[in-house]
């Protein structure tokens, strides 16, 4: 009796039961579209940054920014015999550069033993991010009749592998530029090599230590016309390839153009025994709080940035994305959510107060307050679960629609001012403000079972709260003033 | 037999058991700021098998006295019993009880749930008795036959008359087998042919053995009783003749 009861006065009062499961359904798609927007979302940054800082990285230690008198404008030099004169006085020339990161220092390569000796540290695993930058070109007799012997590249424009072409009095010349990682080949676990993985050839591995050998990102092999076997000069050394790398997500692209062994990558910049940024990797999640305190004491000059402090360096589409969903969405969640659940408690209420003369007569024939109680309840709870089904299936059918039309948003990872040096410039000399790498990221909502469970208990929940209002004015209900009221 | 007295004065045993017994039974309440004393003083017995009707002027206790003797409320003092129970110092699951098993209501406006039909409504009486289901329907059946309506069990009460519809009421009143009926202005909501169905039946069941306590205005209803009685600014007399 108790369900034919429920169902008939669902059904008898349509209008209620409709407005009441409609504003729930539509409150419950929402929080479920939200929440697994604000998932892919994650998940996307997550791939941004592993793009950049290789999967399983936890914080990334980098040398103190510099000043600006400290720091080493980038310019080449040539000397008298940098480049051959031609017979008609112009110069010709062609210099390679490799530069470390423009206003970011370094730090020892000690550092790292430091830091694997601190406990909690699983891993760690130094890189060091150059630019390679090549001039080469021809120079004109200058009206002095003497030749220029030292000329500043100027401002390329402010993109990753950037070719900039310019001239003056009738010479010409290019600036190319393209990113180097020098990395540790023995290191596979965590930093960059972790994020990537052969398409060709091979990867780095432990025996390349020292030798003149270099991975090439699939993008850049195939935009340079570069394949497994040939050469690539990288700071006037001629590197043989022996593998091209992409990401290990399809969605994004690889960090540097160019992977090549850290001694190595240390000995053509002629910078020493240094690395650019250490990526650590924590034995536990929970322990990456005191794992950064014990680095920032043990380094008080470096510049530790854990995942979330990566995570602000995301930019682009992908930042308002995020920005967007976990604000303004939440938000909407929220306040549809309350005036659904509001609007269940106005109507629960409304109802017992139409219902006075039956709720009394109830009582009169020896019906409980528990009997009513549940019998108020359970329409609640119904209306509760129908808004809940119906909410799941539109939520389900958004999240459909999402991974169907598959939206592309874009990143960039900035690796300026946040201290996360830990990528290579994508710039060259002179570039280190644009030292951020855009990727085209596809945005998924992934489904997860606890949205699910989450929505029949919102729905269950909210249906609870509606007959606990209702069922507490019902009980309230004396059946002698409840018949005497309707009399 | 009823016997009733005024303030004082010995109350005579009556031969036959007693179902109601009320001993100096007041009510006041507090209505608009004012209050309001519908009862004063009420000694009344009312034997098993009797049927009673109270009448008087508006506002002269009736439906007071009528929820006092359904265990809707309670006295403001005095002593109210319905065979060995106080209803004046029982709890509310105890009125419950008697509620549920031992009275049964019907009213002026019928007050039968829309949405459900004739059998579901008369169901809705058995609802706190635990019945078996098997149980449950033979009383329904039984009862919707003993009030001319078996063929009109799937029927709403938006479909059926004024006077069938008081009738799915008395047949949910009846079916949980009470000791009392209690009704409140049964036929003041039909017309003449209707009102003269409802009597009938109301006078079968009492001479079934049903005891029944019917407040009216009618006088065509308080002809049919044993007993009349008179509610006026508060106390009762008995005007049988």
């Amino acid at each position: 009796m108790y369900f034919t009861y429920l169902r008939r006065e669902l059904s008898g009062r349509t209008k209620q039961t409709v407005i009441v499961s409609a504003g729930l359904a539509i409150a419950i798609a929402l929080v479920i579209i939200v929440n697994a927007l604000t998932a892919g979302v994650r998940d996307a940054q997550t791939q941004a940054l592993e793009s950049v800082y290789g999967v399983g990285t936890d914080l990334t230690v980098a040398g103190a920014q510099q000043e600006p008198d400290e720091r080493d404008d980038s310019r080449f030099e040539f000397d008298q015999d940098g480049g051959a004169t031609a017979d008609d006085g112009s110069t010709t020339l062609a210099q390679s550069q490799l530069r470390t990161e423009m206003g970011r220092g370094t730090l020892a390569a000690a550092t790292i033993s430091t830091i694997s000796a601190i406990g909690g540290v699983s891993s760690a695993t130094g890189a060091l991010s150059l630019t390679n930058s090549t001039f080469s070109g021809e120079l004109p007799q200058t009206t002095d009749g003497g030749t220029s012997t030292e000329g500043e590249a100027g401002t390329p424009p402010a993109d990753g592998d950037q070719q900039g072409g310019g001239g003056f009095g009738g010479g010409s010349f290019d600036v190319e530029s393209f990113t180097v990682l020098g990395v540790d080949p023995a290191v596979q676990a965590v930093g960059p090599l972790s994020s990537v993985t052969a398409s060709e050839g091979r990867a780095l591995d432990t025996g390349d230590a020292g030798q003149n050998v270099a991975v090439l990102d699939a993008t850049y092999a195939t935009t340079n016309d570069l394949a497994v076997g040939g050469t690539v000069d990288v700071g006037g050394t001629t590197m043989e390839i022996v593998g091209i790398v992409s990401s290990s997500s399809s969605d994004t692209d690889t960090a540097s153009n160019i992977y090549i062994p850290l001694d190595v990558a240390q000995s053509l910049a002629g910078v020493g025994d240094v690395v650019s940024t250490v990526y650590v990797q924590a034995t536990s999640a929970d322990g990456i709080a005191t794992v950064r305190d014990e680095i920032e004491t043990a380094l008080p000059d470096a510049t530790v940035s854990s995942q979330s402090d990566l995570a602000s360096t995301v930019s682009g589409s992908l930042s308002s994305a995020t920005s967007l969903i976990t604000s303004l969405g939440t938000w909407l969640s929220i306040l549809v959510l309350a005036v659904a659940v509001v609007l269940a408690v106005l109507f629960t209420m409304s109802g017992v107060s139409r219902r006075t003369r039956e709720f009394g007569t109830l009582k009169a024939i020896g019906w409980s307050n528990g009997r009513v109680i549940g019998q108020i309840a359970g329409e609640s709870m119904v209306q509760g679960l129908i808004g809940g089904a119906i909410g799941l299936a539109i939520g389900l059918g958004g999240i459909l629609a999402i991974n169907v039309i598959a939206p592309t948003i874009s990143s960039a990872t900035a690796a300026t001012e946040a201290g996360t040096s830990g990528r290579p410039g994508a710039g060259g000399p002179g570039f280190a403000s644009a030292a951020q790498t855009a990727t085209d990221i596809t945005l998924s909502a992934p489904l997860t079972p606890w949205v699910l469970v989450a929505a029949v208990g919102l729905a269950v929940s909210a249906g609870l709260v509606a007959g606990a209002f209702g069922g507490w004015r019902a009980a309230r209900l004396s059946p002698a003033e409840a018949l005497r009221s309707v009399a | 037999m009823t016997i009733t007295r005024s303030h004082t004065g010995p109350i005579a045993e009556p031969t036959v058991p007693v179902l109601y017994r009320l001993a100096d039974v007041s009510k006041t309440y507090t209505q608009k700021k004012r209050v309001v004393k519908p009862l004063v003083g009420v000694d009344l017995v009312i034997p098993r098998g009797e049927f009673v009707t109270i009448q008087g002027p508006t506002g002269g206790g009736k439906s007071t006295l009528l929820q006092l003797l359904g265990a809707l409320d309670r006295p403001t003092s005095g002593r109210l019993t319905l065979g060995d129970t106080d209803l004046a110092e029982a709890s509310n699951s105890a009125l419950g009880t008697a509620r549920a098993r031992e009275i049964g209501f019907v009213f002026q406006g019928f007050n039968l749930i829309p949405t459900l039909t004739a059998t579901e409504n008369v169901d809705m009486g058995l609802e706190p008795l635990g019945l078996t289901a098997a149980e449950r329907r033979s009383r329904v059946t039984d009862a919707l036959s003993h009030v001319g309506l078996a063929d009109r069990g799937d029927h709403r009460p938006g479909e059926l008359s004024g006077g069938q519809q008081q009738r799915v009421a008395i047949a949910r009143a009846i079916a949980k087998r009470p000791r009392v009926l209690l009704a409140d202005e049964p036929t003041g909501n039909l017309d003449e042919s209707m009102r003269d169905e409802i009597l009938d039946l109301l006078q079968t069941l009492n001479e079934d053995g049903l005891t029944l306590v019917v407040v009216t205005h009618d006088s065509a209803v308080a002809r049919r009783a044993t007993r009349r009685l008179r509610l006026e600014k508060g106390t009762i007399r008995d005007i049988t003749r």
